[in-house]
């Protein structure tokens, strides 16, 4: 750990500009109209440039000294407790950092066409510079505390924007289930984070890591469980997945960013960040992998079912993101191919959202795909950028997702034993899944008849949303060889992750070669059903499998039948209680101390003799007791 | 004279006047029974000073009777003051002040 010098004080920018901005736009109100958005592009921007500028200061470090902290203020320094507003710049978050700033730029750019007609433009860029700014200090805070602060500031921010257009019933109740969601997973983070400070007394990455190997096995084993619970929730990981589907009701350009490529993500960053617990303790890193693997299988089967293009790409990120679980919950052998893919992804599932809030920009907001068919002519740049992001995701020979998801199917073969083949047959079979759904998605959309609603005159969207289109586009082809090769990644990372000492990947193996035909098979099994015969405009009925796929895999009625309904019984039951329990013992007492003085009142009777009475009654026994008691 | 003889005087004008406290209606009757318990008192208080024989019975009896005559004052006027607007000086009549 080295302090911050030169460039790197200026670590701190990276989250202020973005801040700065979403305070000025959000303070400066309508006054800001006419200009906000310049405002809002530009600080995205900003602090990407300076983040390009730490990046290869840190490069230019030397492996050793890769690890800065900058110290800003001491935050809440009571007694032994102490929440220093620190950051830390090395090759994890300096990853992130230029992934947020990078992919968040592109799409500040594409926001302002997607945007433009809407009147609320202004604060939409004010809650993205909001979203970059708490992301950014997720990412790039030394302890826990400050993690959690930039946790709970992207779910902040995340609910702003699903319920952006809150007018609309079904945003408004999307995003209040996105964060009551989140809610249970904070639950957990939090409490992981409270065990952390009573096991270690401190919250900072570098004492915990120092503690850890002395620390019980237990202890290590429930922090790392509920550290899983909070990634479950901010990476809609199952069994906490329920509301990534929802969160798509949202803008494009919100679920490209907060929900596709940074924010669901902050889960996978949680636990690479903390693999020092799960080095001590296996059974929470098995867990990790469990729940990566069961996501990624689920998420791949509901994605084969929903005919909504932007649930298709949410249950797809799901079963993504579900891989970089898996490939982190492998321990040393996976952690820089689940941050590769993570990073590759970020690439591909972004630029695949803005193309398919570009065909929803030309298509007048349609989001159903068996309204689509036959768009790449109509627009062409969508097509080719959005057929690249595609080529990228079901693991095209050379394109980002090969290289960095048959990394992880290898890394899960590769752990060996019974558990190793059944994460490794699982990710196998879910690339076929993948092909095949994101073939479908590809066919109904830009290939066969015109399926589309009367009126509906499709256009290619304008420079200022297809240029961002088509840089990550690039990224898509060329981010894997960018990364994995030679373990460039992975030997960059090793200051912060544990690397294996094999990291050579193989391409052209058994398994590589397992892939590319399951692929193919997704591929050509999609071609067979949606491209050889129509896709009628009427979903079919379907077996029970699609049904329930459609439904989330029942996600939800599960979630309302084992805790929504007991969750009101149990309501009404206090209710109940509190209704005639509590309000009736202090309305009971209430109307006894009541009633006596109503009947005491009646003393009161206006006559002056009455009064007098009772006087001289009383002075007569005051006197009779004097009497009596002095004797 | 043994002095107890004027307890025994200061006692029944004291239950004579509390009596007329008590049972008349007229609150100028009512008044001067309240005038009568009051210098029953006073004839207690001096007959105390007497058996005593010292000047504290006395001094107590002149207080009385400064307060006495404070309350005549003021009753006395609420007393005509009640009748001119009720056209009665029954003390039951004036018994709105109650629950």
């Amino acid at each position: 750990m080295t302090v911050a010098s030169g460039a790197f004080t200026g670590t701190w920018l990276l989250v202020g500009i973005p801040l700065f901005s979403a305070a000025i736009l959000l303070i400066g109100g309508r006054r800001t109209n006419k200009w906000g958005h310049y405002l809002g592009v530009a600080a995205p921007i900003a602090s990407f440039v300076l983040g390009v500028i730490l990046f290869f200061s840190l490069i230019g470090k030397g492996s050793t000294g890769r690890s800065i902290d900058e110290h800003l203020f001491s935050w809440t320094p009571v007694a032994g407790f102490r929440a220093n507003a620190n950051f830390l710049i090395d090759p994890l978050s300096i990853c992130f950092v230029l992934l947020i700033t990078g992919v968040g730029s592109l799409i500040h750019v594409y926001s302002m066409g997607y945007m433009a007609h809407d009147p609320e433009r202004r604060k939409f860029f004010a809650y993205l510079n909001l979203f970059v700014a708490a992301m950014l200090l997720l990412v790039l805070g030394d302890n826990f505390v400050a993690l959690y602060f930039g946790w709970e500031g992207v779910g902040v921010a995340s609910y702003l924007l699903i319920g952006f257009w809150s007018y609309k019933p079904s945003a408004a109740t999307a995003a209040k289930k996105a964060f009551v969601v989140n809610r249970i997973g904070d639950f957990g983070l939090s409490i992981a984070i409270m065990l952390m400070f009573t096991t270690f007394g401190s919250f900072s990455f570098a004492d915990v890591k120092a503690g850890a190997p002395n620390a019980s096995h237990a202890t290590m084993t429930w922090i790392g469980v509920l550290l899983l619970l909070g990634a479950c929730g901010k990476s809609a990981q199952v069994p906490l997945q329920s509301w990534l589907g929802d969160a798509m009701e949202g803008p494009t350009p919100v679920s490209a960013l907060i929900h596709a490529a940074t924010m669901v993500t902050a889960g996978v960053y949680l636990i690479a960040r903390s693999n020092f617990i799960f080095d001590v303790s296996s059974q929470a890193r098995l867990a990790v992998a469990i729940v990566g693997t069961v996501t990624l299988v689920f998420g791949a089967i509901v994605g084969c079912a929903k005919d909504d293009i932007k649930k298709a790409l949410a249950a797809s990120t799901m079963s993504q993101i579900g891989y970089m679980m898996l490939a982190v919950g492998l321990g040393p052998a996976g952690y820089a191919f689940g941050i590769a893919h993570l990073l590759t992804h970020g690439f591909f599932k972004a630029g695949l959202f803005l193309g398919a809030g570009s065909v929803m920009h030309g298509m007048d907001d349609e989001v159903d795909m068996r309204r689509y068919g036959g768009l790449r002519k109509f627009m062409p740049a969508t097509f080719i950028t959005f057929g690249l992001g595609y080529l990228a995701i079901i693991g095209f020979p050379g394109l980002a997702g090969w290289f960095t998801k048959d990394a992880i199917i290898e890394a899960a073969f590769h752990k060996g034993g019974t558990s190793g083949a059944i994460f490794g047959g699982c990710a196998l079979a879910a690339a076929g899944l993948t092909a095949f759904y994101m073939t479908r998605v590809m066919i109904m959309t830009f290939f066969g008849e015109k399926r589309w609603a009367e009126g509906v005159h499709p256009h290619e969207s304008p420079g200022v949303m297809t240029i961002p289109m088509w840089i990550l586009a690039v990224g898509s082809v060329g981010g894997g060889y960018a990364l994995i090769l030679s373990g460039r990644l992975a030997k960059f990372l090793s200051v912060v992750v544990p690397r294996p000492a094999d990291i050579d990947f193989k391409p052209i193996g058994v398994i590589g070669l397992a892939t590319a035909g399951v692929v193919v098979l997704g591929v050509v099994g999609a071609w067979l059903l949606y491209a050889r015969r129509p896709v009628p405009a009427i979903a079919p009925a379907g077996g029970p499998l699609t049904i329930a796929a459609r439904r989330d895999l029942l996600g939800d009625a599960f979630n309302e039948s084992v805790f929504m309904r007991p969750g009101q019984y149990l309501t009404r039951l206090l209710v109940y209680f509190d209704n005639r329990g509590i309000d009736g013992f202090v309305n009971g007492f209430a109307a006894f101390v009541g009633g006596t003085s109503s009947r005491f009142r009646r003393f009161q009777t206006g006559f002056v003799r009455s009064y007098a009475l009772s006087m001289f009654g009383g002075v007569v026994l005051v006197l009779a007791t004097l009497l009596l008691v002095r004797g | 004279m043994s002095p107890t003889y004027y307890l025994y005087l200061s006692a029944i004008l004291f239950t004579i006047g509390s009596l007329g406290v008590l049972l008349r209606r007229n609150a100028i009757v009512v008044f001067m029974c309240v005038e009568l318990m009051l210098n029953a008192a006073n004839l207690a208080l001096v007959t105390f000073s007497r058996i005593n024989g010292d000047l504290n019975g006395q001094i107590m009896a002149f207080f009385v009777m400064v307060v006495a005559a404070a309350e005549v004052v003021v009753g006395l006027a609420i007393i005509v003051s009640v009748y001119r607007t009720r056209r009665s000086a029954s003390v039951d009549d004036a018994s709105l002040l109650k629950y």
